[in-house]
């Protein structure tokens, strides 16, 4: 099948999605599992918001055809450099393919895609909670909030001291950083709620944002309630269109009338933390 | 300059490239301008709202999709006032996609959606007729007969009939929906199918069986395209495993009118524009005046068999 070059329409404004040909700056392990890519993308750079995302069509590999595209958070927009970056597991014939990837070559990108996180005028604190790679999910947020003034802590849990990304990164745009890890305990639940409740308690929170754990998701839900604050998830499902269309990568919400389905790709993927349900 | 016009019964399109139902969205017109579209198709409605189908709703393979979706929708009232309104602001038709459960109510859900600003009614009679113990209509000429006349007497619109790849015998399905007044046929619909996870010893899909779709069903719907068309007088709009132009180009060769694009929006969300563009390359390169002109254009003749290539010698 000969594939239909990309067609991305010239005006940006009135067309702000686009199917657009990103050019790989590096495609590098971070740590066992992870890779970092790179991309020179200006068209999608320049458009981009923290929190959205993008899908990507994975290259076919003698041994994986990915058929459908993978979503893919933005972990971070240089529009300085007319850059996307992404952090990504690999867990599948997609990542597996995306891999493959070297400096130079061309992927197929289609975005900016879904609704990120949003930044109340007024709000002061920011506090993300992320595991593993949803942290490439919360670090737009990072950056945005340090744009707009906003002060940024940021927990981090992993299962091992050396599979903490990011770090440097974080702190870099001013927020202050707290790690945690399965091998030395610290990542319990318990222990992290108490974290969270001493931060929101001497420093008062605004905004309580999470990706990546259900336990985090139910534990920040509790705290969310109990303080009145704000909270947003950013939410993964497996997807199809990713533009709303084909009504695959939908996930049970609390809605006013009830229990709905909700697209991840259009109604997300940031959502208010109060309508997710674990899963 | 390829004249791009098609006719599919009283409705004139401006080119024979549209969406296939359940497969384009609202949020395309992000992505490109809806206004090059032949028609613009919308997802199918049901009398009642329907949240659709448990998780997960999708199975990939290599160049197929097989999904069950459920046709979550939230009814004819929500989707006269909030969808058709959205798209009066396009200059294509735009198309209704209805199913219902029974022949009554689909009379009544068509004529609940014959408002203005609707312009189409295709029929997706692909789903369980409770009056035949959920055998769906598509399967079964006689009630695909009766629930295509009982619509055409309650709207005044064109109605085309959508067809399932799943029927045994296509061309009877397609002359009875002829016979209640279907104005044009879509040919066809998802195929049914399943998928098994051995390991977990599970279905796939929530739904346990699903829809197949894209490049790999081709072949079959191509020639179920094909077969329909030289069966009916009424035109045949081709649908199943579109990609490019060259596979639109086969369907219109086939017999079929005009296209309708799916599972390829999933994956090139622009293609239909390419699909267009490419349409109009191929009929200008060939000396093809009107897209039109390649509406059953294929030579069929039989391939030599070896008698007469042996009388020849
Ligand atoms: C909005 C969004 C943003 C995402 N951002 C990131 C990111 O920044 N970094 C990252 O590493 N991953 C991210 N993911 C998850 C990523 O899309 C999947 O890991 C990827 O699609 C797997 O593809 P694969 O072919 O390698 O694996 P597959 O062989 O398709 O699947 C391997 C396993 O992962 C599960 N899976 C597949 N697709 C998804 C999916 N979309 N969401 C959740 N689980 C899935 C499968 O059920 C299976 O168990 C994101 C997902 C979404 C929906
Ligand atoms: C996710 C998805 C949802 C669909 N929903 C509908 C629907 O609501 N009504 C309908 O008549 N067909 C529906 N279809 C079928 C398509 O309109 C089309 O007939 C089918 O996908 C074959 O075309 P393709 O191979 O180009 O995808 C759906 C297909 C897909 C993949």
């Amino acid at each position: 099948m000969s594939e239909p070059a990309p067609k991305a329409a010239a005006d940006l404004e009135r067309f702000p999605v686009g199917e657009m040909i990103g050019t790989v700056v590096e495609n590098t392990a971070v740590n066992d599992g992870y890779n970092h890519l790179v991309l020179d993308a200006p068209r999608g750079a320049a458009t981009a918001k923290a929190g959205q995302f993008f899908h990507l069509l994975c290259p076919p590999t003698g041994e994986h055809t990915p058929f459908l595209r993978r979503p893919m958070s933005i972990y971070r927009i240089d529009r300085g450099q007319g850059r996307l970056e992404f952090l990504y597991k690999i867990v599948g014939g997609g990542t597996k393919a995306l891999a493959t990837l070297k400096a130079g070559d061309g992927l197929n990108i289609f975005g900016p895609l879904g609704v990120g996180f949003t930044l109340e005028d007024g709000w002061k604190h920011v506090l993300m909670v992320a595991r593993g790679v949803g942290l490439a999910t919360l670090a737009p947020l990072a950056e945005l909030a340090a744009e707009r003034d906003v002060r940024v802590t940021a927990i981090l849990s992993a299962r091992s001291p050396e599979f903490m990304m990011s770090e440097e990164y974080l702190r870099s745009v001013g927020a202050k950083v707290i790690t945690v890890n399965d091998a030395d305990g610290t990542s319990n639940v318990d222990d992290v709620e108490r974290t969270v409740r001493g931060i929101v308690e001497a420093e008062g929170v605004d905004l309580l944002a999470t990706c990546g754990s259900n336990r985090l998701l139910l534990m920040l839900q509790c705290l969310a309630r109990e303080y009145g604050i704000a909270g947003q998830v950013a939410l993964e499902q497996l997807m199809g269109c990713g533009i709303g269309m084909c009504f695959v990568c939908v996930l049970p919400f609390r809605t006013p009338d009830g229990l709905a389905y909700r697209r991840v790709c259009k109604d997300g993927p940031v959502f208010p933390i109060e309508e997710a349900l674990s899963w | 300059m390829v004249d791009m016009s098609v006719q599919i019964g009283r409705v004139s399109l401006a080119n024979p490239v549209m969406p296939g139902s359940g497969t384009f969205g609202e949020g395309l017109d992000d992505v490109m301008d809806l206004n090059r579209l032949g028609a613009i198709v919308a997802k199918t409605i049901t009398p009642e709202p329907r949240e659709g189908s448990p998780l997960p709703r999708v199975v990939e393979y290599k160049d197929a999709f097989l999904g069950a979706i459920g046709i979550p929708n939230k009814g004819p009232e929500h989707f006269v006032r909030e969808i058709a309104s959205f798209y009066r602001q396009f200059s294509p038709p735009f198309v209704a996609s209805i199913s219902a459960p029974t022949v009554e109510a689909f009379g009544k859900i068509a004529a609940d959606v014959s408002k203005p600003g609707i312009d189409i009614l295709e029929i997706n009679i692909s789903c369980p007729n409770l009056e035949k113990d959920g055998k769906a209509f598509a399967m079964d000429p006689d009630a695909t007969e009766k629930a295509i006349r009982r619509i055409t007497e309650c709207t005044d619109l064109p109605v085309w009939a959508k067809l399932s790849p799943n029927a045994g015998d296509a061309p009877t399905v397609a002359q009875a929906a002829e016979a209640g007044g279907a104005e044009a046929l879509t040919v066809a619909n998802a195929m049914v199918g399943m998928a098994i996870d051995a390991e977990a010893m599970r279905p796939r899909l929530g739904n346990i069986t699903g829809g197949m779709t894209g490049p790999a069903t081709k072949p079959v719907i191509l020639f179920m395209a094909y077969q329909v068309a030289r069966s009916v007088s009424i035109p045949v709009i081709g649908c199943g495993g579109i990609s490019t132009a060259e596979d639109a180009i086969e369907y219109m060769l086939a017999g079929a009118s005009a296209i309708q694009a799916g599972t390829v929006n999933f994956i090139h969300p622009a293609a239909m524009l390419d699909i267009i563009d490419g349409m109009e390359a191929y009929c200008r390169r060939k000396g093809i005046e009107r897209v039109s002109d390649l509406t059953g254009a294929l030579d069929d003749d039989e391939g030599m068999k070896l008698e007469q290539l042996a009388k020849s010698a």
